[in-house]
């Protein structure tokens, strides 16, 4: 492998690992505060790309309007997954809400294959992000190279929302007990909902940037990014950020450097071996919480 | 002096099972009233129904001639109740000064001289400033809850079991605390199955049994009475 080539793959690598860290922030951020695995997170992303057909293709409207809608709507559609899906369940056994979510997963893939036929649908081309660019002796596309820059801009400012802000704040002591939460006047609900938000902005990001360069969509598309970004989050330890973020990455890299290696097929197959070590070896991720029992 | 509190026919069940069973109570403004009684009594379930995190199968509570019954937790913190829960439950993975902080969480006006104010009463809070709150001493941790809760600048301050698990000069200091805050005005409203301590402080005492209150009066006349001697505070006849 030469130096160029071996440049180009790890852009290609930090690139498509920049996307899964953006999906597993959703699920290591909604498990931190619902101890849910919210497994219709990547249908969520999915949809998100069927948003971007309608408002570029079927309605024509400029880049720059759709990326809007396409946030909004899938904003809004995390939002009321929560609050018809997953609130009711408030009080039920982990495993119920844990079911409702598989649920509302199966619901959005065959919602979308009823809605858009299970046909694959052409994702709209952005011009500025398909764009080729040079630089030194790696060529590659806007798209490949704004990723990664995009995906730390989004951490940081998360980090920051988290660490210094009220609502960041009440996010944090949500996480760790409901109750008191409740007795310090804060709503939990609000503060479920606002983590929703965040979680489903960043899968519409992510799902932006990954269906760019492909092209197109389908209503399984959603379902095995989703599952590797779900990885992502537990090797870094379910709840933590930074995990998430390191787990995307190391994700992508991986796989961009085995299917460099000839060895495509087996790409998938190591993610999901990764998965198997980490929940045999160190459960609890890489920086995951130690789950203490209190008397 | 008029009632900060009153409670009438007070009935909390869980799963058909009543835990309180028709209670009455009341807290005159500007005083220390205690509740006493035995685990499992019903205790903490009536201040989860006073805070909104329990919902009462029927009852009329009134805080300041306003019925709070079916009122959500954050609309009772703003009107000036405020609970520290059994066990403390300072947020562990927020600093000391964070969890001060959302002690204030629906007040929008400046913090400072709250903060001054709960440093003054707990200097040793001061010092762990920017340590996180799950490595305090569980004295110290109860000393944050309370000042957490005096963060929302309360009228009426509830507090369920504050010496369970602490040393007894620790228990010895929260009990002057709780008397300094009382002094500069707020009422009080205390659980406890340390009865001596609290009778001691208390102006005024119910013992509640199984879901009843089976017995009231002022601090010292319960601290006196034979029956309440022997059930409670360990005195044989």
């Amino acid at each position: 492998m030469t130096s160029t080539s071996f440049l180009q793959y790890c852009l290609a690598g930090v690139s498509i690992g920049g996307i899964y860290a953006l999906i597993a922030i959703g699920y290591t951020m909604v498990y931190g505060i619902l101890r849910l695995i919210n497994f219709a997170h990547g249908d969520i992303f999915m949809m998100a790309a069927y948003f971007m057909i309608f408002a570029m293709v079927d309605f024509a409207l400029p880049w720059y309007v759709s990326i809007v809608l396409v946030l909004a709507a899938t904003v809004a559609l995390g939002v009321l997954i929560e609050k018809a899906a997953y609130k009711p369940l408030r009080s039920a056994p982990r495993m119920s809400i844990m079911i409702s979510a598989i649920g509302v997963s199966y619901l959005l893939q065959n919602l979308a294959t009823y809605l858009f036929s299970a046909l694959p649908k052409g994702y709209p081309s952005i011009a500025f992000l398909t764009k080729t660019i040079t630089i030194g002796s790696i060529s590659t596309s806007v798209v490949t190279f704004i990723t990664p820059i995009l995906t730390i801009v989004f951490v940081v400012l998360l980090m920051q929302l988290i660490n210094h802000t009220k609502i960041g704040m009440a996010m944090r002591a949500v996480s760790k007990d409901f109750e008191t939460s409740q007795l310090m006047g804060i709503k939990i609900n609000r503060v479920i909902s606002f983590t929703f938000v965040i979680g489903c902005f960043l899968a519409a990001v992510g799902s932006i940037l990954y269906f760019t360069p492909r092209p197109s969509v389908y209503p399984l598309a959603g379902s095995l990014p989703g599952l590797k970004c779900f990885i992502a989050a537990v090797f870094g330890g379910i709840g933590s950020i930074p995990g998430a973020v390191l787990g995307g990455f190391l994700i992508g890299l991986s796989e961009t450097f085995i299917k460099a290696a000839g060895y495509s097929e087996f790409s998938d197959v190591f993610t999901f071996i990764l998965l198997i070590v980490v929940l045999l070896f160190r459960p609890t991720g890489l920086f995951g919480e130690k789950i203490t029992e209190k008397v | 002096m008029s009632n900060i509190l009153e409670i009438k026919n007070l009935v909390v069940s869980y799963g058909g099972i009543e835990a309180v069973k028709g209670i009455d109570m009341i807290v005159p403004e500007g005083e220390i009233v205690t509740l006493i009684g035995a685990n499992g009594a019903g205790k903490s379930t009536t201040l989860k129904s006073i805070a909104g995190l329990v919902k009462p199968r029927q009852a009329s509570i009134q805080f300041k001639g306003q019925e709070i019954v079916g009122k959500t937790p954050d609309f009772i913190v703003s009107q000036g109740i405020t609970l520290v829960p059994e066990g403390r439950r300072v947020f562990p993975n927020l600093t000391v000064m964070e969890n001060l902080r959302i002690g204030a969480y629906l007040r929008k006006d400046n913090l400072k001289d709250d903060l001054e104010y709960v440093f003054s009463l707990f200097p040793r809070l001061k010092e762990r400033e920017w340590q996180m709150a799950g490595t305090l001493s569980g004295g110290e941790q109860q000393m944050l809850a309370v000042g957490r809760a005096l963060m929302s600048r309360p009228k009426l301050i509830m507090m369920d079991e504050p010496s369970l698990g602490l040393a007894p000069l620790v228990v010895k200091d929260i009990f002057t605390i709780i008397q300094t805050i009382n002094e500069q005005g707020i009422t009080v409203l205390l659980i406890e199955q340390n009865a001596n301590m609290a009778l001691k402080v208390a102006h005024k005492a119910y013992v509640i049994e199984t879901g009843k209150i089976t017995m009231e009066g002022t601090g010292a006349e319960l601290l006196a009475n034979e029956e309440i001697k022997e059930a409670y505070l360990g005195k044989t006849k």
